[in-house]
């Protein structure tokens, strides 16, 4: 029998695990609810603050719906994918780590393909439903940039929300107890990426653009597609850096990563 | 009497081991924090000073005492009870001499003590050296304040138990508990205050005893409601906590007499 391919073993690894979550279909059925109502209420806040003003942060609703919308693709994506890093404390708790460690397989490729959550797509329903009522209201001039910005930026935000799940995963190695530091900036991160950057106070505008670039996932390519200028610290040609950013991100995650890794020492698990 | 007491000194004291956990959870809340006086500043800037009765000053400490009661009002996944059920640690507990109900109650009012101090004032402070908050002037607002607190807490456990509790008609509990925390953390006004929800959707809320668990103590202490206004939010919260109390207790005797113990 001939050896599987790399690729072959994967498509197998992970198409298992999808069947394994359709397998109970009430449960599924009701963690996508879940997962479209997080992404429901979260846009009910910003509802909310403009049925108050008709401009926040320099956007009217519908640009702000634009910028959530994007954001809420790109950590949809990023979730579905890398979410599961999160349970590395339990896996250093209970030992199980040894055990991936002697397989073949890169570790990070291991613990994402051990369970690509398909139900974490409820919220990348939302995300897209609202980006295709408001696409049309906003009166694009469709140039080459802009199909560039709107075809490209999912991808390039979910790398940038994919890599702070896994500079959060190397930084467990090191926490265990004090996992819930990585919310600040997986979760904290995700929540000021779907705002108008504007609104952040200064500090956390630096934060969450220069060390963690959250802003960059969706609200610069936003300001780039629809022809705004920026805030402070936030000039929208910034936005065509949002390539340059990922790989930082990466980077980031990368280091963390490596010095997790090697810090690691087995308990005999 | 006592053993409830004790029961909530135990459970104070189990959580003071994690203090790795404490400071990544203040740190984590007053990030979240400064992120939510970016939101309601915007939004009150560009209403032109006030909004709903909110100034900056209003908001911020809005804001604080949010990220401060978070913790205690633990607005998190628990499924201790759940997975006793799965378990089946369920039976142990209902051969005790005390009451399953009164006993959680008991330990959760001593987590939440903790937490309040531990993970609740240290973010407060942050706040309110970095961005400024504001307290009531009138005395009675920290009394009712803290009964208020109380009885929040009460009524964020009491709703936990039941959900926890549908572990016994269904394995698949964690769900539940996912979809009660969405719809908890929205009408709570955790995200934005009620006052400034469009006026169906703050129909909705206080149609739920969410708003009891978070806006409502928070109104007290930031002396948002005072006086009689104050003393009828009390009121309500206490009507709240009779009607869940009570169901909890129905659904605990049907529960009781669904459990089959196997072996032993």
């Amino acid at each position: 029998m001939a050896e599987l391919s790399a690729a072959e073993a994967y498509r197998i690894l992970i198409g298992s695990r999808i069947r394994s979550q359709l397998a109970y279909r009430a449960s599924f059925w009701l963690n996508v609810a879940t997962s479209v109502a997080v992404g429901l209420v979260e846009f009910v806040e910003i509802y909310a603050i403009f049925a108050n003003v008709p401009v926040f942060g320099g956007l009217d609703l519908r640009q702000s719906a634009l910028v959530f919308a994007l954001a809420n693709i790109c950590f949809a994506l990023a979730d579905t994918i890398f979410g599961q890093l999160d349970t590395i404390p339990s896996y250093l708790r209970l030992g199980r780590l040894e055990v991936l460690l002697v397989r073949p397989m890169p570790l990070l490729l291991q613990l994402v393909t051990s369970e690509v959550q398909m139900r974490r797509l409820g919220r990348l329903a939302v995300g897209v439903l609202i980006f295709l009522i408001v696409l049309p209201e906003l009166d694009l001039s469709y140039t080459a940039g802009t199909v560039y910005l709107l075809v490209v930026t999912p991808f390039v935000g979910a790398a940038i929300y994919g890599a702070f799940f896994a500079t959060a995963g190397g930084v467990q190695f090191f926490l265990i107890d004090g996992g819930e530091f990585t919310s600040a900036f997986v979760y904290g991160g995700s929540y000021a990426g779907q705002l108008p950057g504007s609104v952040l106070i200064t500090p956390i505008r630096i934060l969450f653009t220069f060390v963690f670039p959250a802003t960059v996932t969706a609200y610069l390519p936003s300001l780039l597609i629809m022809g705004l200028p920026g805030p402070r610290f936030l000039p929208a040609w910034l936005g065509w850096f949002a390539p340059v950013f990922a790989v930082w991100a990466w980077l980031l995650a990368w280091l963390a990563w490596r010095a997790g890794i090697r810090r690691f020492t087995g308990a005999g698990g | 009497m006592r053993t409830y007491l004790v029961l909530a000194a135990a459970e104070f004291r189990r959580f003071s081991t994690y203090r790795l956990a404490i400071l990544a959870g203040v740190t984590t809340q007053s990030v979240f924090g400064f992120i939510r006086v970016g939101i309601l500043f915007a939004a009150i800037s560009a209403a032109g000073g006030t909004l709903a009765g909110y100034d900056q000053q209003l908001a911020s400490t809005y804001v604080w005492l949010g990220q401060a009661l978070l913790a205690p009002i633990a607005l998190l996944g628990w499924i201790e009870i759940a997975e006793r059920v799965s378990s089946g640690e369920i039976a142990v507990d209902f051969a005790r001499p005390i009451d399953l109900q009164l006993a959680w109650w008991a330990r959760d009012l001593g987590r939440a003590g903790f937490q309040l101090l531990s993970r609740g004032l240290p973010p407060l402070f942050i706040g309110a050296v970095t961005i400024g908050i504001a307290l009531p002037d009138s005395w009675s607002a920290y009394p009712l304040g803290l009964i208020s607190l109380v009885l929040a807490v009460s009524i964020s456990f009491t709703l936990r138990f039941l959900v926890n509790l549908i572990a016994f008609w269904t394995f698949d509990v964690r769900g539940y508990i996912g979809l009660y925390l969405v719809i908890a953390s929205l009408f709570c006004g955790l995200f934005i205050p009620v006052h400034l929800f469009p006026r169906w959707l703050q129909v909705a809320a206080y149609a739920t005893p969410f708003p009891s668990m978070l806006q409502t103590p928070i109104d007290l202490l930031s002396g948002w409601a005072l006086g009689w206004a104050a003393a009828a939010l009390v009121a309500s919260q206490l009507a709240w906590l009779v009607a869940l109390f009570g169901l909890a207790r129905l659904v605990q005797w049907r529960a009781a007499r669904r459990l089959v113990v196997q072996g032993g």
